[in-house]
């Protein structure tokens, strides 16, 4: 048997070997971020009853990252410009039009991914970077990516600072919060827009097909939990945070897909919440007895 | 306040149409009419909610949608609030604050003694750490009051915030809204209690898509157009079919 010392730096190896890769150290920061970021959005994106929006977004940029490939331009580009239009565009059909939000989310991005499936199999030759982007491909994050995620992350969080008080009140009780002078309107316009960044942060990561799922479980998860909103945000953060990073940790020694991966542990973790909010309650009930 | 010749629309349905009101400061003004009389639709006018199709509304010398966030508090008839929200009563009330506050203030010393003064004015103080979810009707609509009073608005509006309160709160809110209005607030508020509307309010108004009478309680109560609404209500006793204003 080991020596206690042998062992203690075995299990440091664990943790440290994945980091003597360059590759493998951007990828942490990029899963810690992305992480972090959808989390903490995606609390507004439950309580919102939202969820079908986040799918419906990042299935849309996908036609934006192949009208980039076609034209030769940086893939964040289209990604973020088609994003930000769909987003906009179902803000704009279900405030204005007369049909509902699922319905304006359906019409606009099969629409949108259909164009991206279109134009793709109009391409001469099989593409890989393209198909990385639909599950995601978090060892491929380069330096200019990674660049980019800090930044455009940077952007949505400190917006979502700054509008942190609004995004409450009108997520609660939209009609009184614009009665008070709140600009419910501006409040909702700006969610979508910084949805449609933090997908596009998300979709080297995660991939169009599973950032849904980083965007709702965590938050899910929190949300049978807790009763209050602070403690909710704060738990949403730490589960998205901890299963991105844990998940890329896990891939890395199945030799599995990541994105895959960081989503599995995501669902286990609702599941888990499932489980002890169950316990929760029934110990409530329990202890009035 | 000052409206002038107001025409509010629904699509081709008009629920107020030529309306003219003033209401000053220190003012306790109350509406009353049948259900479906374009109440609520006034409430939420002057609340900029609903844009008119005709006429003039100024409060404090601007339109509502171009005053400083915070200036009015609103309680609707009916909350169509999540109730399953993570948020307890006392986060409720906070709520009040944050159209006063800068997006990275902190909430102060004076916003907590706001909150605690409004929570303790309708007797929530006992409930303060309660989901929402777990009161009950007259608990709820009083959250929101506190809610509406910890904005410290300059303009209150309250569409019927009595239903479904027990004669107790009711007098406690009653003897809230004097205190406020003694304090200088100008408070607009529809209800369906006319036999206390003197205790209520400085000037009544008894409106059916038109203002049909206006003036102090007394007077008002005693004029036919009293007696008209009375019966009317009577009468038709719930919402007129297809009226979009009806609750």
């Amino acid at each position: 048997m080991p020596a206690p010392a042998t062992r203690r730096r075995r299990k440091v190896d664990v943790l440290v070997a994945p980091f003597q890769y360059e590759y493998m150290q951007r990828a942490f920061v990029a899963a810690l971020v992305v992480g972090t970021l959808c989390s903490t959005i995606g609390t507004y994106v439950v309580l919102r009853k939202l969820s079908f929006i986040g799918d419906g977004i990042a299935h849309a940029s996908f036609a934006g990252i192949v009208i980039a490939y076609l034209r030769g331009l940086d893939y964040y580009v289209g990604a973020t410009i088609v994003a930000i239009l769909t987003a906009v565009g179902i803000g704009f059909v279900n405030r204005r039009g007369n049909v509902s939000l699922d319905t304006a989310i359906g019409v606009l991005f099969t629409g949108a991914f259909a164009l991206g499936v279109f134009l793709m199999s109009r391409l001469p030759h099989y593409n890989v970077d393209l198909q990385s982007f639909l599950f995601g491909n978090i060892l491929a994050v380069s330096r200019g990516d990674l660049s980019l995620i800090l930044l455009l992350s940077a952007i949505v969080a400190v917006s979502l600072a700054f509008l942190y008080r609004a995004l409450l009140y009108t997520s609660f009780d939209p009609v009184v919060a614009e009665a008070s002078g709140i600009r419910s309107g501006f409040v909702d316009y700006a969610l979508l827009v910084l949805l449609a960044l933090t997908i596009v942060v998300s979709l080297e990561s995660v991939g169009i097909v599973l950032v849904a799922a980083l965007l709702v479980t965590p938050a899910a998860t929190a949300f049978q939990l807790t009763r209050r909103f602070t403690t909710m945000l704060s738990l949403s953060i730490a589960i998205g945070a901890t299963s991105a990073v844990a998940g890329l940790y896990l891939s890395y020694y199945l030799q599995a897909a990541s994105g895959a991966t960081i989503v599995l542990l995501v669902t286990l973790l609702f599941f888990a919440g499932m489980g002890a909010a169950a316990l929760q309650r029934r110990r409530a009930i329990g202890m009035r007895r | 306040m000052r409206i002038r010749d107001l025409s509010v629309r629904y699509e081709r349905v008009t629920a107020l149409d030529g309306v003219d009101l003033t209401l000053e400061s220190g003012m306790a003004l109350g509406i009353v009419g049948p259900n479906g009389s374009g109440k609520s639709t006034l409430l939420k006018t002057v609340a900029g909610l609903v844009k008119p199709a005709r006429g003039s509304l100024e409060v404090f010398g601007e339109p509502p949608r171009s005053l400083r966030p915070g200036t009015i508090a609103y309680v609707p008839q009916i909350e169509a609030v999540d109730w399953s929200f993570p948020a307890n009563v006392y986060d409720v009330v906070a709520m009040g604050r944050f159209p006063r506050m800068h997006a990275f203030a902190r909430f102060s010393k004076r916003d907590r003694h706001v909150v605690d003064a409004a929570l303790d004015a309708l007797r929530l103080g006992d409930l303060r750490g309660r989901h929402i979810s777990q009161l009950s009707g007259g608990q709820q609509q009083r959250a929101f009051v506190a809610r509406a009073i910890a904005q410290e608005p300059k303009l209150l509006l309250l569409d019927e915030p009595t239903t479904g309160v027990d004669a107790a709160t009711e007098e406690a809110l009653r003897e809230l809204v004097r205190g406020l209005v003694a304090g200088g607030l100008p408070v607009m508020m529809t209800t369906h209690d006319l036999d206390r509307a003197e205790d209520w309010f400085d000037r009544l108004v008894v409106v059916d898509r038109r203002v049909l009478a206006e003036g102090d309680p007394k007077t008002v109560l005693s004029s036919g157009a009293y007696a008209g609404i009375r019966e009317h209500s009577h009468v038709h006793g719930h919402a007129r079919a297809g009226d979009p204003a009806a609750p």
